[in-house]
This record gives structure tokens, sequence and C-alpha cells, in this order.
């Protein structure tokens, strides 16, 4: 019974073949260095869940977000579990990730075939320090507070633009409700996506050229 | 017992793990998720309503209203509440209290000293002088705050319980 519904469904989806090409590709002899990319992997997708789980009680609005963090911290059952994750996680994923290239770096894993990888790879690292720095704001609290204000005043002092640069993060000259919002949205909507975009050309790169092997003595 | 292979025993054993992380973040996220459905606390309280030796005629319906708040997360949200209360006889005991809140979809009625009936502008329901339904789709009668009393300075208050 069981069979003939896999059967059924591996005619028409082919999934041995995606979890042959996925899951079981060769991979060389063994080393904990190369399980860094997954674990990055593993940290976004534990960031987008405990993230969507805090969106269900936290508000991006001045008046309400630093009451909307105590609430969940000390008003619903769990909410510390998930807020401690989700702030943890992210100063971990920055760790792995930069772990991870470093060790790219090191096994100079970054030479042809793989450069779009690697150059890829630095988007990620862009955006995975976005992350940080939009989700760092939204608690709103005085730490946070100021942090932007310091953060978004010192891209300001690119030349010629940064004025410009620096109206454009905070939604206007100063922190303001348009600030946390933008930050909001960014933090959930628009870097997750290029999050997600990029790491999906990135494991396709990887799945296609095969990891590469750790260097000997003669490379 | 058949040998265990090595490649086995790991299936096994990441089955194993996996489930078990998948139950402790599993029941913790529906505990966080469902959380302020299960906050069961009734709130009760007397509440003042006005002084009863201002409602002197008998079988008129005299208006009164409150506001309760409620903390809702982080919120505090202001409800007002309302109803009539009607001397039906010269003793002071002898009242009939009436929720203005509709019976049907939470419409508040009001007199209509004219036809005497409790009219709902939702859904054109009407009640009578004692809140028995009339006309329209509400389902019982208007319903009634059938606990109240008299404080030593003859306010008059009813039992109010949320929930
Ligand atoms: C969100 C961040 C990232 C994720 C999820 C991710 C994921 C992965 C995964 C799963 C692998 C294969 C396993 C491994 O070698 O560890 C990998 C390999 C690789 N990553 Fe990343 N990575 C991230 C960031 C970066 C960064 C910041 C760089 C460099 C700037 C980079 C460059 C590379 C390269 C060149 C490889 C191929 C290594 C090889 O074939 O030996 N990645 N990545
Ligand atoms: S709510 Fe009163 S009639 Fe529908």
């Amino acid at each position: 019974m069981w069979k003939k519904i896999f059967a059924w469904l591996e005619e028409r989806l082919g999934l041995n073949d995606l979890q042959k090409s996925l899951l079981e590709r060769p991979e060389p002899k063994g080393n904990w260095w190369n399980t860094l990319g997954s674990a990055s992997l593993f940290l976004f997708i534990l960031q987008g869940f405990t993230g969507i789980f805090l969106t269900v009680y936290y508000t991006p609005s001045p008046d309400h977000a630093y009451d909307s963090v105590q609430y969940i911290m000390s008003g619903v059952a769990f909410g510390w579990l998930v807020r401690g994750i989700h702030h943890w996680g992210a100063t971990l994923m920055v760790i792995v990730v930069f772990i991870h290239m470093l060790r790219v770096f090191a096994t100079a894993s970054f030479k042809y075939p793989r450069e779009l990888t690697w150059i890829i790879g630095v988007g990620l690292l862009v955006a995975t320090l976005g992350m940080g720095f939009t989700g760092y704001l939204l608690p709103w609290n005085q730490r946070a507070y100021w942090a932007t204000t310091v953060g978004t005043q010192i891209a300001g002092t690119v030349p010629l633009i940064g004025e410009f640069i620096l109206k454009t993060l905070r939604g206007g000259p100063d922190l303001s409700a348009l600030t946390l919002q933008r930050f909001f949205a960014g933090h959930i909507w628009m870097l997750p996506l290029v999050l997600a975009g990029l790491i999906g050309a990135h494991l396709y790169l990887i799945i296609r050229h095969g990891e590469s092997h750790w260097p000997k003595k003669e490379d | 017992m058949a040998e265990l292979s090595r490649r086995d025993f790991m299936k096994a054993a990441v089955y194993f793990i996996g489930g078990l992380v998948g139950v402790s973040v599993g029941l913790p996220s529906i505990a966080y998720l469902i959380d302020p459905a299960l906050d069961g606390a009734t709130k009760e309280a007397w509440i003042p309503i006005g002084k009863l030796a201002d409602m002197t005629e008998i079988n008129r319906p005299y208006p009164f209203s409150f506001t309760r708040v409620q903390v809702n997360g982080w919120e505090r949200t202001a409800t007002s509440h309302g109803g009539f209360v009607i001397r039906k006889s010269e003793d002071p005991n002898d009242l009939l209290i009436i929720n203005s809140r509709c019976t049907h979809l939470a419409c508040t009625v009001n007199w209509v000293e004219d036809e005497r009936v409790f009219a709902c502008p939702c859904h054109d329901a009407s009640f009578d002088a004692q809140g028995a339904v009339l006309d329209g789709p509400p389902p019982r009668p208007l319903d009634r705050y059938a606990e109240f009393r008299v404080s030593e300075a003859g306010v008059l208050e009813i039992f109010y319980k949320e929930g």
C-alpha cells in the first residue's frame, strides 16, 4: 500500500534523484570546518522560525515596541525562550558565518571554479550583518536607540552622498517612527528575502561544484 | 538479534534526537501561540451606577453606563457597558436592571419612549420593556444584571462579572 503510494509519488516527483544529489552527494573526508556552512543555514532557518513567532506579539511602533517586548519576556508562555533563541542565535549566526568565511579563505576554496560562490558569500555576510543592524533597533530601548543613532551617523559620514544615505536609513533627518518601521520591514521582509535568494544560489553552486578538497602539501 | 550496523545506528540516533528536539521545541511553540487564549481570569466587581433616589418614576427605564479597563498584552483597552434600571414598584428592591447589549450581535439598544420598546439600530430588533424579544433576529431576551444592592449612601450597585 505505502509502497504503491510512494512509487506513484516518486514517478512524478523524482525525489530520489533530489535526495541523491542533495543529501547523498559525496563529500571529501569529513572535517568539522566544512560543517560551518550548514551550521549557518541551520541558524538562518532557526532565526526565521523564532522571528516569525516574535512577530505574533511584537509591535513596530514607538508607542508599543518596548512594551510589547516586555510582554513577550514576562507575559507570554515561553516568550523568554523564543526571544532568547532569536537574540543569541543572531550573535551566533554572525560568528558562524564569519568563521565559515575564514575557513573558505584558509583552504583557498574561493579559487576557480568557486569565485562566484565566494562573491555570493560576500553578499551573504553583508546581508547577515544587515540583519543584526536592523534587528538591534527593534526592542526600542535606550541601547537600541543610541546604537542606531550612532550606526546611521557613521553611514552619514560617506563623502557627498552621506547625508542622503543617513536620511534614507532613518526615513528623515532624525530617528523616528519611520526609522523603526523601515528597519522592521528590512529586518523581516527585505533582508530575509535577499538572504534566502543568495543562499539558494550559494547552495546551487556548491552542489554543482562539489566540496573542494582540503589543500595538500603540494597545493 | 540481527546486528545493528553503524549506519543504521546513526540513522536511529538521528531520528531519536531529532524527535526529542522536535517535541521540546514544538510544545513550547504551541504554548506560546495559544497563551492569550488560556488567560482564564474572570474579573468581578460591584459597580455603582447611580443614586436610587434619582430614579423615582415607576416603569421608566433610567439609562446608566460604566467603563471597564482591560489590559490586553501591552495595551489597555477601555470598553463601555450600559443598561437601564426600571423600578417595578415603590419597593426599593423591586428592580429590573437590563443590560443594553443586544443579544443578537452586541450592538447597544436604545429606549424608544413613544413605542415603549428597546430598539436595536443594527438589525432592527425590538424588545419590550421587560427585555423580551418582540421582533428581529435576537435569540433570547436582553440580559439582566440579576445581582444588585443599595449601599448605605443610597447608591445602587450592580455585580459585574467579566467573561
Ligand atoms: C548566511 C550565510 C552563509 C550560508 C548559509 C552558507 C552556506 C554554505 C554551505 C552549506 C556550504 C557547503 C558546506 C561548507 O563548505 O561549509 C558553503 C560553502 C561555501 N561558502 Fe558559504 N555560506 C554562507 C556565507 C558565506 C560567506 C560569508 C562566504 C565568503 C565570503 C562564503 C563562501 C563559501 C564558499 C567559497 C564555499 C565553497 C567551499 C568549498 O567548496 O570548499 N559563504 N556555504
Ligand atoms: S445586533 Fe441587535 S439586532 Fe443585530
